[in-house]
């Protein structure tokens, strides 16, 4: 179909790069001719990609969300995950590769904020693909130099007795962040605890939602 | 003596503590050819034709210039490609003659990508 990439609007309302309705660039001629090839050699197939895009975009901050709202109400969870968070995040049933993940949790004095300074390593298999900012050489050069200055402008400002803790990610090394708790949620299901857990409070540059904002 | 190289042990893509704007905040969401080069790289690297590190050292390679001028998944396929071609899965000359074919189907990337 000439025109099969009607089918794939956007889901969230942001645009698409325009590269879909332009002529065709160098590099999108090269992905078309690299995948056949790899379909033709038997590396892959076409049902396999189709099905590895569908396992990519199913996984999205909802799924950290929900365990970061269940570490906030189960306390043999939340230890668990502080100790392993691979495991204890593979026992909830999330696909989360070889990578080693690693929960860091904020506290009413320690914030943790996460970046990866050389590429654009990504807790990608539990919270989906990276925002395009955390790609950014902005924010890899900054957040380790001047992390209040760049969470200053995702709108956290943090009291000075607040420990920042920057952490670096490795290509073999993923973090996730598990935000504070908010106030005035006493007695909340995981569920709806859940809907207050955003991505950026997951990487750091933002704290969950309060139920008034909610 | 010359004077010495002013190389302070750090490449192009170790950013980590240098000067820089203000943190870009648009967003896009990923067009199907950008998807589709992200599950290459998972798949090809899954089966062992290259490993991550593999990606990155050609990513790296690639030099700052390529860094400002083209997008993060071109940058991929480009760096997907040169790892395939090197692991042997195909040659040189078999991709040019596809990427020739590929041109020929279409003018936009919906007409090029239907065999």
């Amino acid at each position: 179909m000439p025109h099969d990439h009607h089918d794939h609007l956007s889901p969230s309302g942001h645009p698409y790069r325009p590269d879909d309705d332009h002529p065709l660039t160098y590099w999108q001629q090269m992905e078309i001719a690299v995948r056949e090839l790899l379909i033709e050699k038997g590396v892959t197939t076409a049902a396999a990609i189709n099905a590895q895009i569908e396992t990519m975009d199913a996984r999205s901050p909802a799924h950290g969300a929900a365990v970061v709202a269940r570490a906030w109400t189960d306390h043999d969870f939340r230890a668990a995950l502080l100790k392993d968070a691979s495991a204890a995040t593979r026992d909830m049933g999330f696909d989360i590769g070889p990578m080693r993940l690693i929960a860091l949790e904020n506290t009413d004095t320690i914030h943790n904020i996460v970046v990866c300074t050389l590429c654009s390593c990504y807790p990608r298999n539990l919270l989906g693909l990276p925002p395009d900012w955390y790609k950014s050489r902005a924010y890899r050069s900054r957040t380790v130099k001047e992390p209040r200055k760049v969470l200053a402008e995702f709108g956290v400002t943090l009291p000075d007795s607040t420990t920042v803790r920057v952490h670096d990610s490795t290509a073999d090394m993923r973090y996730v962040v598990i935000p504070q708790r908010p106030a005035g949620t006493d007695g909340w299901q995981a569920d709806d605890l859940a809907t207050l857990v955003t991505r950026d409070s997951m990487i750091g540059t933002g704290l969950a939602k309060t139920p008034d904002a909610a | 003596m010359t004077e010495k190289p002013s190389f302070a042990g750090q490449r192009w893509h170790d950013m980590g503590g240098g000067a820089a704007g203000a943190v870009p905040k648009d967003q896009h969401d990923f067009s199907l050819w950008e998807k589709r080069v992200d599950a290459l790289m998972i798949i090809a690297s899954s089966q062992g034709h290259f490993t991550v590190d593999g990606l990155r050292r050609v990513l790296e390679d690639m030099g700052e210039e390529a860094f400002e001028t083209m997008t993060y998944y071109e940058r991929w396929i480009a760096a997907v490609n040169q790892n395939l071609i090197e692991a042997g899965v195909y040659t040189t000359a078999e991709l040019a003659q596809r990427m020739t074919a590929v041109a020929a189907r279409g003018t936009t990337y919906g007409e090029a990508a239907s065999e």
